[in-house]
């Protein structure tokens, strides 16, 4: 196996096809473990954190774009993206220990593509978008497009991601990423869920409810959300809330969580992520 | 088998280096360069007895390939006395007791030197959590809280 660390887009393109079976890692978090357990080796690991745009964080023109690479530390320590995104930062917050938050990064999180990844409900509640590098160019494709499936992308050979794009929250807007874990650090999500609502007064303009570890990737929850837009948060509407979270649920039996546990704690996380979004933007977004 | 050459900086002092492209930083440190201090618990990122600082964040040197090294900074627990001079966490962990095997305490020394470092005056709370990523087997822990207490107080009166 060849370690290369490539300082431009262009030239990480250009190992990636000229390899194959060449892969890229940001923070090796997951790789290093999976290579571990047997996995078989990359031709050649292509290390993206050399390259400026997949380690820059910036914030202009009403939209941040964050790389790809960068750990998600960085982000957690921002005290602006932590005000308009707390619930993207609380995702991110729950990667691991911070030995693994000074390496873990948003688009590793999302390829590695588990059900679980505690950072890509509230980036998909957010309308987060990304910027891929194709053979021939970038395409730019919502977050909630990459992952088909545990483990699973719909990355085509040689495609890597540069950046995420994410508009800033409209006035009035907060969310919120609640999971449940057996332990309080250093697990993986039983259930997750993160809220996204806009507030009009006491009025819920906009809503997106996104589930996490109950399904082969993550659900969306349009029966939540159509609850919540034009409602004032009430009891009644976080029943339903909670019913339409359990419905959209498809977990599996694991040594984690039974079928029965998950798709019932799905509801109660949806009811209470939805509440605290809507507290947050209550307080200014 | 592939190999790299590597500059880089290891505890204040510049060093060369030629590793396995496979080789973790970890493997590095303890076969290349004889710091031993760094210890492999699990290999994987959750004990944190690997744990080092590489351009001052906390990393798990387990999880870090080696060539990565390239140019940075690392600090592993023989960079954290001064001389002769222990760093106050040294200190405290040796005069509370807060060790007993000894293999986790490397990666706890500079976990705590890094929580402490971000925030000079920790909760309880915050210092479990900031410490969670580092397993103990043999303390049960609150030795080692103590000892990260007394080491803040130490610290910010010095």
């Amino acid at each position: 196996m060849k370690y290369a660390s490539p300082t431009t887009v262009d030239e990480a393109r250009s190992l990636l096809a000229d390899n194959p079976g060449s892969r890229v890692f940001a923070g090796a978090t997951d790789l290093v473990p999976q290579m571990r357990s047997g996995r078989p080796e990359p031709s050649v690991l292509v290390d993206l954190k050399r390259i400026d745009r997949l380690m820059a964080v910036n914030h202009h023109d009403g939209r941040w774009v964050i790389g790809a690479a960068t750990p998600t530390s960085t982000l957690t320590h921002n005290p602006e993206f932590v005000a308009m995104f707390p619930g993207i930062a609380e995702g991110a917050g729950l990667i691991g220990s911070d030995q693994i938050q000074n390496r873990s990064s948003l688009g590793g999180n999302l390829c590695n593509g588990s059900p679980a990844a505690d950072s890509v409900p509230a980036m998909i509640a957010s309308g987060a978008r990304v910027v891929v590098a194709s053979a021939d160019g970038e395409r730019t494709v919502p977050v909630a497009d990459i992952v088909t499936g545990p483990g699973q992308t719909s990355l085509a050979a040689g495609e890597f991601l540069i950046e995420f794009e994410i508009d800033d929250a409209p006035a009035g807007t907060s969310d919120a990423y609640l999971r449940v874990t057996p332990r309080t650090e250093m697990d993986i999500a039983v259930v997750g869920a993160a809220a996204r609502l806009t507030l009009d007064g006491d009025t819920i303009t906009d809503a997106c409810v996104v589930l996490g570890a109950v399904a082969p990737t993550t659900v969306r929850v349009p029966a939540a959300e159509a609850a919540l837009v034009g409602s004032v948060l009430s009891d009644e509407v976080l029943e339903t809330v909670a019913a339409s979270a359990s419905a959209a649920a498809n977990p599996i039996d694991d040594k984690r969580g039974t079928v029965q546990y998950r798709t019932q704690v799905a509801g109660v996380l949806a009811k209470r992520a939805v509440a605290l979004a809507a507290q947050r933007a209550g307080n200014g977004g | 088998m592939s190999r790299t050459h590597v500059s880089c900086n290891i505890n204040g002092e510049d060093v060369e280096f030629l590793t396995a492209d496979a080789s973790s930083l970890l493997d590095a440190l303890r076969n290349e360069l004889g710091l031993i201090g760094a210890k492999e618990g699990c290999g994987t990122g959750d004990c944190g007895s690997c744990s080092v600082l590489l351009d001052g964040r906390l990393v798990c040197s387990c999880l870090v390939m080696a060539p990565e090294a390239e140019g940075r900074d690392v600090v592993t627990i023989e960079g954290l006395a001064e001389g002769d001079h222990l760093h106050p966490l040294q200190k405290t962990f040796l005069e509370g007791a807060a060790l007993q095997c000894g293999i986790c305490t490397p990666g706890f020394l500079l976990a705590a030197k890094a929580l402490l470092d971000a925030n000079p005056n920790p909760t309880e709370t915050e210092i479990r959590y900031g410490l969670a990523g580092n397993l103990c087997r043999c303390t049960g822990y609150d030795k080692i809280v103590k000892a990260v207490q007394e080491a803040s107080v130490e610290l910010r009166g010095a």
